[in-house]
């Protein structure tokens, strides 16, 4: 009932709520989930939908998160527009079908809820573990708060299933810092959602006795290769789509979404580049170092996948020098997953800048302006000395 | 003066979180006082499950290992056959053991491991909030199924017990409660037995106890007690599914 007179144009929503709000929206045919924190209230929020008749959803409990893929799967191949979330271990138990969704093209929307992967056991925010979902094929889009959350999620749903991609797409959140922070979302009307998303039509649906298909068949040394490649080929050209449909739902709704948001880097000596809810600090603390005179800017990745590679380099590649922030390690004794990418797209640029990485917040460790300011001012000391003496810095932790 | 009682030297010190009327805590000095009862509380290696009773670890004095969703039984077996000189047990709730981990019960009882399985049965998800369960009760409200399970949309109520009983690797299988004394005495008595099975390298043992959930099922604690006599025991009926005692009188060994 609360719910339901917050669907008003604007509301104070949890990112939990918001992102149920939007599926609400989308209202896909099939939603099989399995509860694990801080997701579980989408889900949750979900079914009373379906129990209240709101929506008119086949939605199955399942028994884990494998198999709630695994469902997901069954349904979008038979035809149906299919969602699931989940967050942490729950997408680590999903890795075997994260590959085959993608690998079997089909346009699934799923909200992450970025959280720590096990072990020690943790229920906090980081992002190991989307980041090691980053190369299971599929689109990856970051909210840096619960409005982007809801729009993220409804551009996913066009971008999913544009017919040049097809590729399933997971929309992420901080866990607990957006999904359980109330905000203020403006929430479109459901109608404005229906024609903005338009009608699912999968081209290779299940059953058509005319014409018959078996859908993952085994294919060798004959097939697969040209499969992969397809499938690398729609990752690259869902960038110019992802823009396509940012700028329409910019149309709708007076907020444009790009790869990346640059934010003060017009005449920025120094950068970070940031994704997630710390883009919002990180723009706070930007403002405060601007009104020291100090020449700073951000940059927030919002997708990752495909990684806006170029767009990058156009931006970076003015500044002296970048920190590159990282709320997840890969363990290689190069950094972060951020990092290293970022630095390999700086390659290329003509006035390569110092870059250096910043690992924060894993397990949900607090990152305050303080600190995000204490990284910022480290980079300037980039400025005439090497970076290699360490390229890699931790943030925020006792050592 | 005589002393009658002492908390068990298998409980740490540490207080309980578990919610008001929840009957975890009550679990959890029966398996403590079985482990001091056996002498096995220096020996024990306990396997904490995901889900409510995931701070074990904090609560036993003994050595634990928390395990991901639904693998206590698979980490259990790889802990006892490094050391099989040791008791090793796993705390599991319906979620954790019912749910995403039955396919590990099954076949770690299969495998008739030396293991001893708690399993600790709320017909409910108690940790995240109150979702169906696949224990939960026909037409049982959860926050999954605001108007109920049905059988329609969400199939029938697991019965693990019932599951286990015809596996050959498990040796004790029993159902019991906690909701009065003597039903206290009755669930100590089987966890003696499951303990046994092990001791004795019989095969697997498994204690379901139906437990209480007063705060997702929206019932006091006294309300809750009564909902297990009246509504979960008409679906789980409570008993000795298997011992190996009466095995080892048939076989004639």
């Amino acid at each position: 009932m609360a719910l339901q007179e917050k669907l008003t144009k604007t509301a104070a929503l949890t990112g939990n709520e918001a992102a149920a709000q939007a599926m609400r929206q989308i209202h896909p045919d099939v939603v099989a989930a399995y509860p694990i924190t801080p997701q579980t209230e989408i889900v949750q929020l979900y079914s009373t939908f379906v129990n209240d008749g709101i929506v008119h959803t086949e939605y199955v409990a399942v028994e884990s998160e494998h198999s709630a893929l695994s469902a997901t799967i069954g349904a979008a191949a038979a035809g149906a527009r299919s969602m699931t979330a989940t967050s942490s271990n729950g997408l680590a138990y999903m890795w075997e079908m994260l590959y085959i969704a993608a690998g079997l093209r089909l346009p699934i929307v799923m909200p992450v809820v970025n959280r720590a992967l096990s072990g020690p056991i943790n229920i906090h925010c980081d992002h190991s573990d989307t980041m090691g979902a980053r190369d299971a094929g599929w689109i990856q889009i970051y909210s840096e708060n619960a409005q982007e959350m809801y729009d993220n999620l409804i551009q996913a749903v066009r971008i999913a299933e544009n017919p040049d991609i097809m590729l399933p797409v997971m929309v992420t959140m901080d866990g607990f810092i957006i999904s359980h922070g109330m905000e203020n979302v403006e929430l479109l009307p459901d109608r404005a959602v229906e024609e903005f998303i338009g009608e699912y039509r999968y081209p290779y649906a299940l059953l058509d006795i005319e014409n018959p298909r078996t859908i993952g068949p085994l294919t060798l040394q004959d097939f697969y290769f040209e499969h992969k490649r397809a499938q690398a080929d729609a990752v690259v050209k869902a960038k110019t789509v992802i823009l396509k449909v940012g700028e329409e739902y910019g149309q709708l709704t007076d907020r444009s979404y790009e790869l990346i948001e640059s934010y003060r880097m017009e005449d920025a000596e120094y950068a970070l580049v940031v994704l997630g809810s710390t883009a919002g600090t990180a723009k706070y603390v930007i403002d405060e170092l601007r009104q020291d005179g100090e020449k700073y800017g951000l940059v927030k990745i919002r997708v990752c996948r495909p990684f806006p590679a170029v767009r990058l380099g156009e931006v970076l590649s003015r500044v002296t020098a970048v920190g590159v922030m990282d709320r997840a390690d890969s363990f290689s004794g190069e950094g972060g997953p951020i990092f290293a990418e970022v630095r390999a797209a700086l390659y290329g640029v003509s006035h390569r800048p110092h870059c250096i990485n910043y690992i924060y917040g894993l397990g949900g460790r607090d990152i305050g302006p303080d600190l995000i300011r204490s990284a910022a001012l480290d980079i300037k000391s980039l400025k005439d000395g090497s970076e290699s003496d360490s390229l890699v810095r931790y943030l925020g932790v006792r050592e | 003066m005589r002393q009658v009682t002492a908390k068990p030297k298998a409980l740490t010190n540490a207080p309980f979180h578990y919610c008001p009327g929840c009957t975890h805590g009550i679990i959890h000095r029966l398996l403590a006082e079985t482990l001091d009862e056996f002498g096995l509380t220096e020996n024990a290696i306990g396997i904490a499950s995901v889900g409510c009773s995931v701070f074990a670890y904090d609560y036993f004095n003994c050595d634990m290992q928390q395990a991901a969703h639904g693998r206590a039984p698979a980490v259990a077996t790889g802990i006892k056959r490094v050391r099989p000189q040791n008791f090793v047990f796993t705390y599991q709730g319906d979620g954790d053991l019912g749910s995403i981990g039955i396919g590990e019960t099954i076949h770690a009882a299969n495998r008739g491991e030396n293991i001893t399985i708690i399993f600790v049965n709320n017909a409910v998800y108690g940790m995240t909030g109150g979702q169906m369960a696949p224990t939960t009760l026909l037409g049982q409200k959860s926050s999954t199924t605001p108007t109920g399970r049905s059988i329609g949309e969400h199939g029938y109520p697991l019965p693990v017990s019932e599951l286990l009983q015809a596996l050959p690797g498990a040796a004790y299988v029993a159902r019991t409660t906690v909701t009065s004394p003597s039903q206290i005495r009755i669930t100590k008595r089987a966890l003696a037995q499951a303990f046994q099975a092990q001791i004795q390298g019989r095969g697997l043992g498994l204690v379901e106890i139906l437990s209480t959930c007063p705060v997702n099922w929206h019932m006091d604690p006294v309300e809750a007690l009564t909902f297990i006599n009246e509504e979960m025991v008409a679906q789980f009926p409570l008993g000795v599914f298997k011992d190996f005692d009466e095995e080892v009188a048939r076989d004639g060994k």
